[in-house]
């Protein structure tokens, strides 16, 4: 099943940039990290701060294909008593303000399991989420979220990765909407990076089967590795790092320093300093 | 539900025994699911790889174990003939050697150069660590740093036979969280790591592979009470964390309608004490995904995973293998649960009255034996997995029962 024209915002966020000549800057933080309210000033500043599209993490006890970073993201976030609706409620209130900038969760399934499909992907509609990864959900286990998403009008999207080999790849991006993320190592999130040719190479196999934009993360820590990225992929994705300088913002309870929010803010702005520049 | 012509066939080409099972996994290890799949299938038509593992069953584990007449248990309980299938009489004392047999072999045949397990009482990781050393493979076991304080012989023993022995310490600290940390583990080693699952749980093939491997213990009860009784069983009785033994002792069983079948999940201090009081996933908790199948999970209203208690480290794991979800959810298998304090009392009925101290989790299946075998007829047979032995359970018996060791 492929959507044959997208009208959604991650469509129109990707062919503005085209337009532009530059790639974006995907930014990831979890929802509820460190607190709702601090994590509302943080989402609620992305944009102007050059966030191109917002992954929001819906957090989960389990975090099994992540690093250190985000896991402590996560059970920050539970702690505070982020859940699946308070996250939902963080969207709806990031689009009173910005109508544009699209907004895609990422996670894993037992919490929208246990939420229920359908009832999970219409409150998500109304909240104004575009698109969901769902990390545990490969395309043998496509039924479950995948294709009733996209009946729904939700981009799903998909992960390839260096094990993803041209055999598989079809089976893959057959049912993938919005872009396709590319996670450029074989690892858990904020790991090791991988080579720039070797990402080169890697975006440029999956041009050849997909017309859907490219994104790629893992592992991308300094505005300069975004740009790196910028210039051979349609964006870099950005996350461990952004939660990695939130975690520094905190004190020994764990609760958020002042001007943590905007320190998160000003990396972002580097961030995006890296990748507009990268293709001058 | 209707009743299927055979509750054996599964599961599914896509994993599935009924709704429950599948691969729920991140794409970088769905290639190498599939090749452990097609590995194992391949393997599994090959003769030469049946009789590699009968062959290392019989001269180096010790099968066949007995099936022994508990007779002086069956006399104090009056009722049921009782049988126990001494699986704790295995090299490594339990069950879990079985499944690692089998699956080192696999690996070999991959030609996988290193292994990675999850362990929580340390049972299954003293059976991989004993494996590698025999095969000379290296080897990684991931153990909660909560479980490597309350089961240190254990982690000793793992360290004698050469495995490295890596304490996690993300979320609770206990088996689940062992088993995240495996998994990312294989997620950045793919090329040349063998994650050695213990029980039959996970991503599809492993909870039928484990089970295969486990269906040794079923079928040898089936040619020993022939040769003893003349027939089959009445009754089996297991315990149920992530339910190896169980399935193994059932699933030769489970087209024979006079066979019953109980699996006894942990309650810890009891199922009525709350979500955070017990392990018994099926009695006390609801379907969801995690660790790479639908199950039956401990989990709260929003999906997020909660950590079981039990007296028995080996039980006190959030979640149970997908074909024992199928099976309570068709009816074929009836799923009870033992509290800490029935299991300890049955604990130390066994011990005095058939000079055999059992594992805690096998001392769950007992407590449910002393339950009901009193209430059965003399000619009804029943038959206990006693799927492990112990002695590493001295320790948090002692302090149960206010002993200073």
């Amino acid at each position: 099943m492929s959507v044959a024209v997208d009208h959604g915002r991650i469509a129109k966020r990707f062919a503005a940039l085209k337009a532009e000549g530059r790639a974006g800057l995907v930014t990831f933080i979890t929802a509820g990290d460190p607190d709702l309210e601090t994590c509302r000033a943080v989402l609620h500043g992305l944009p102007a701060a050059g966030a191109d599209l917002i992954e929001l993490g819906l957090p989960f006890s389990d975090p099994m294909a992540d690093g250190p970073a985000i896991q402590a993201a996560s059970l920050r976030a539970l702690h505070a008593g982020t859940t699946a609706r308070k996250t939902l409620d963080l969207v709806r209130g990031f689009r009173e303000t910005d109508a544009d900038t699209p907004v895609i969760l990422m996670g894993y399934y037992n919490p929208i399991h246990a939420y229920g499909v359908d009832r999970f992907l219409a409150d998500a509609i109304a909240a104004g989420v575009d698109g969901l990864i769902v990390v545990d959900l490969p395309p043998e286990e496509d039924e479950e979220l995948c294709i009733p998403a996209l009946k729904a009008g939700v981009n799903f999207i998909r992960l390839a990765t260096p094990t993803t080999d041209d055999k598989r790849l079809p089976a893959v991006l057959q049912n993938t909407s919005g872009f396709v993320y590319y996670v450029s190592i074989a690892g858990i999130t904020g790991a090791a990076s991988a080579d720039n040719a070797a990402v080169g190479a890697a975006v440029e196999r999956l041009k050849r089967h997909t017309d859907l934009p490219v994104a790629v993360g893992f592992g991308i820590k300094t505005p300069e590795q975004a740009a790196d990225v910028a210039r051979v992929a349609d964006a870099a994705v950005v996350g461990s790092a952004i939660v990695t300088r939130l975690a520094g913002g905190l004190d020994a309870d764990g609760k958020a320093r002042p001007g943590l929010a905007e320190d998160v803010l000003g990396f972002v702005r580097e961030l995006a300093g890296g990748v507009r520049g990268a293709r001058v | 539900m209707t009743r299927p012509n055979t509750y054996r066939s599964g599961p599914d080409e896509r994993g599935h025994f009924g709704i429950y099972g599948g691969r729920f996994v991140a794409e970088t290890l769905m290639p190498l699911i599939l090749e452990v799949e097609k590995a194992y299938r391949e393997a599994r038509a090959d003769p030469a790889f049946d009789g590699a593992i009968r062959e290392h069953l019989k001269q180096y584990v010790g099968r066949p174990n007995p099936l022994y007449y508990a007779e002086r248990l069956t006399e104090k309980l009056g009722g049921a003939k009782i049988y126990f299938k001494r699986e704790e009489l295995n090299h490594t004392g339990a069950h879990k050697i079985n499944n690692c047999i089998g699956q080192i072999l696999l690996a070999r045949r991959m030609g996988k150069k290193r292994i990675i397990a999850e362990t929580g009482a340390g049972q299954h990781g003293v059976a991989t660590a004993t494996v590698c050393a025999l095969f000379d493979m290296p080897c990684v076991i991931y153990m909660g740093e909560t479980d490597i304080a309350r089961q240190q012989p254990n982690v000793f023993r793992m360290k004698l036979l050469g495995a490295e022995v890596v304490p996690v310490t993300s979320g609770a600290r206990t088996l689940k969280d062992a088993m995240n940390e495996a998994l990312r583990d294989w997620v950045t080693n793919v090329a040349d790591t063998y994650y050695l699952i213990g029980t039959a749980a996970g991503p599809h093939p492993y909870p039928a592979m484990v089970r295969d491997f486990q269906s040794v213990i079923g079928d040898e009860v089936r040619v020993q009470m022939q040769e003893l009784e003349g027939r089959l069983p009445d009754s089996l009785v297991a315990c149920v964390g992530g339910g190896s033994n169980a399935i193994g002792l059932f699933h030769p069983f489970l087209d024979d309608p006079s066979v019953q079948m109980v699996a006894v999940e942990a309650a810890g201090h009891g199922i009525d004490k709350g979500p955070l009081a017990h392990a018994a996933s099926i009695t006390g908790g609801r379907p969801g995904v995690l660790h790479g199948n639908r199950t039956y999970l401990l989990q709260d209203e929003d999906g997020q995973i909660l950590e079981g208690h039990s007296i028995s480290a080996g039980l006190d794991y959030p979640g149970v293998g997908p074909e024992h979800s199928w099976l309570h959810d068709i009816g074929r298998v009836e799923y009870v649960s033992a509290t800490d304090q029935e299991t300890l009392d049955a604990f130390q009925l066994c011990a005095r009255t058939e000079g055999i101290i059992p594992a805690l989790e096998s001392a769950h299946a007992l407590a449910e034996i002393v339950k009901r075998a009193p209430k059965l007829p003399k000619d009804h047979l029943m038959v206990l997995c006693l799927s492990g032995r112990g002695d590493k359970d001295i320790f948090s018996v002692a302090q149960h029962l206010g002993v200073k060791l």
